[in-house]
Parts: C-alpha cells; sequence; structure tokens
C-alpha cells in the first residue's frame, strides 16, 4: 500500500524560507501571489494488506519522526 | 569528573569539546552513535555539527540513534548534559528541552561573536557568572531560532528555565540584538530539573584568550565546582 504524507507549517509559525519564495515570484512578474508558505512530502509504501494497520503505521511514522508538532502538521492519504 | 561526548557522523565540535573539557579536568571518553552503552559519567555531551547532513529537520536524525537511550537514561538520573548548537537541536528533538530551533529569520548563516545576558545563574552550568552578566561567546549556525508556543514560553520563564538572552554591547535584550529571530531573545535554556542545558552559543570556542576569548570558561568552571 502507497501513502503521500504532508508535512506543513502550522500557522503563525514563522516561514522565511517561503517568505523568500513569495518575493522571487513576485520579482518575476506574478505580483499577485501571497501568503506561499513552504512544506514536505514524502510518499511511504507500507507492507501491509489491512488499510487500518497501514494507515496506524503511518500516522506513528508522522508523530514520531516525520512530523515535528511543536511546529508543524500532518496529512496523509492512501495513493495505491 | 567524567565526560563523555556523543561522536555522531557529521558532528565536527566534539574535538575542540574535547579539548576544553580536559583543560577543565574532565577525564573525556569519545562515544560513538551506534554504541548501544555508554560507560559511566557525570556529564555527557552532545556538540555542534551537522549531524546526519542536517536531514529531515536538524538534529532529528540523531535524536533517534541507537547511544540516545542510554543519554535519555543518563538524564533521567539526574546526570549533566550539555548540549551546544546541534546538540541543542538534538536536545530538542529527542523532547530532553521543549520548543524547536527554526531556520535564522534572515535566512543567512550567521559566525560572529555575540553578547549573552546571563539570566539565571544559579544553575549547575551557570553558578561562576553573576547575575545579569554580559558576556561574549561564538555562535555559528543557520537553525539557531529558538521557537516555543506561549504557553511553553510562559512556563520557561516562570520556572527560571531562560539561562542566557541575546543582548548588545550594553545588556538591552530587544529586536536590534536578537541575531537569529529567537521568542524572547533566547539563546539557552534548561530543564525544569536544571541538569540538562541546551545552548546555541560555543563556550568550547573561547576558553582560551588566544582564542579571541575566555568566557565560555564560566560554564566549565561551574560544573566541576
Amino acid at each position: 500500500m502507497k501513502f503521500e504524507v504532508f508535512v506543513t507549517l502550522k500557522n503563525g509559525v514563522l516561514d522565511p524560507q517561503g517568505k523568500a519564495v513569495e518575493n522571487a515570484l513576485g520579482n518575476i512578474g506574478l505580483s499577485s501571489i501571497k501568503n506561499v508558505r513552504q512544506g514536505k512530502y514524502f510518499t511511504i509504501e507500507v507492507d501491509e494488506h489491512n488499510e487500518e494497520k497501514a494507515k496506524t503505521l503511518v500516522k506513528s511514522s508522522c508523530e514520531k519522526l516525520l512530523a515535528n508538532e511543536t511546529i508543524e502538521n500532518f496529512k496523509f492519504n492512501k495513493i495505491q | 569528573m567524567k565526560a563523555n561526548v556523543i561522536v555522531f557522523p557529521g558532528s565536527n565540535c566534539d574535538r575542540d569539546i574535547k579539548v576544553a573539557l580536559e583543560k577543565f579536568q574532565l577525564k573525556t571518553k569519545m562515544i560513538w552513535h551506534q554504541d548501544k552503552e555508554m560507560p559511566k559519567s557525570d556529564l555527557v555531551v552532545l556538540p555542534g555539527g551537522f549531524s546526519y547532513g542536517d536531514y529531515l529537520r536538524c538534529g532529528c536524525m540523531a535524536s533517534k540513534s541507537n547511544i540516545m537511550c542510554e543519554v535519555i537514561k543518563h538524564a533521567n538520573k539526574g546526570g549533566f548534559i550539555i548540549g551546544t548548537c546541534n546538540g541543542f537541536q538534538i536536545l530538542t528533538e529527542t523532547g530532553l528541552l521543549p520548543g524547536v530551533l527554526l531556520r535564522n529569520k534572515k535566512l543567512k548563516f550567521i559566525c560572529k561573536y555575540v553578547n549573552l545576558l546571563v539570566e539565571n545563574n544559579s544553575t549547575p552550568f551557570t553558578s561562576k557568572y553573576k547575575k545579569n552578566q554580559k558576556i561574549k561567546i561564538p555562535i555559528a549556525h543557520n537553525e539557531g531560532n529558538y521557537f516555543a508556543g506561549e504557553k511553553t514560553l510562559d512556563e520557561l520563564e516562570q520556572n527560571d528555565q531562560i539561562v542566557l538572552k541575546y543582548c548588545d554591547e550594553n545588556s538591552i535584550v530587544n529586536n536590534e540584538s536578537n541575531p537569529n529571530g529567537s521568542c524572547l531573545n533566547i539563546a539557552g535554556i534548561v530543564n525544569k530539573k536544571k541538569n540538562i542545558i541546551g545552548m546555541m552559543p560555543h563556550p568550547e570556542r573561547c576558553v582560551e584568550s588566544i582564542l579571541g576569548g575566555t568566557d565560555g570558561s564560566g560554564i566549565f568552571q561551574s560544573l566541576i565546582n
């Protein structure tokens, strides 16, 4: 089973990289773009046929390693 | 007094801190991150550097390595731990200290001497300094922007856990004297039990006047006191 995982900064956490990307987009003329926030995208394969068990494993991976919940949120979807 | 310095792939201040510890007569052993056992010691040091190339988040990979189980046991028994720079990042990722170190506000690697205000001198790491003493210690980091939620910041203040703050020449703590955007100008904190310190400045880089300063000595002198 394959999952995609999105890790994004929580609202209110400063994202200087997102801000720099936003400024660069402005510099190349795409000036109506605003509030760019940068995050992380993972794909994960789980060797498990039971979907609920697989989801529990992915959630655990997010909580224990992929995201730092002090500053980040995560969400995931089954893609295969 | 005995010290263990943990060496991760990518640590680059491990030997510097060994030299500093030995200057203050701490018997120091270097411990590889994959070891599952750690010799008994009074102090464990998580050194500066770029453990695991800062993959995923700074300090994250190191916080999951074998030796960290032993480091956590040492912490729970009340043993002393110092984490400098990347070591501070590892401590927050392990959960031994609250908060997280984000990318510097202005996106630049900063390598320079900074002024620090000793906010709390009643910890085992800062007793040789005077309260509100201004000291000069270098920083060298890209991710030193300390961040924590409001509740955590309130707790840090209430429990006197903020040890070092960035300040200016006149000991003023404000936005101008904040090099990296840290909440409350935080440069170093301790845990509630005050046996663990995490700090972005590098005290091991200023224990010899020939290297530009000796203000870092107080950290080691306090420990051996």
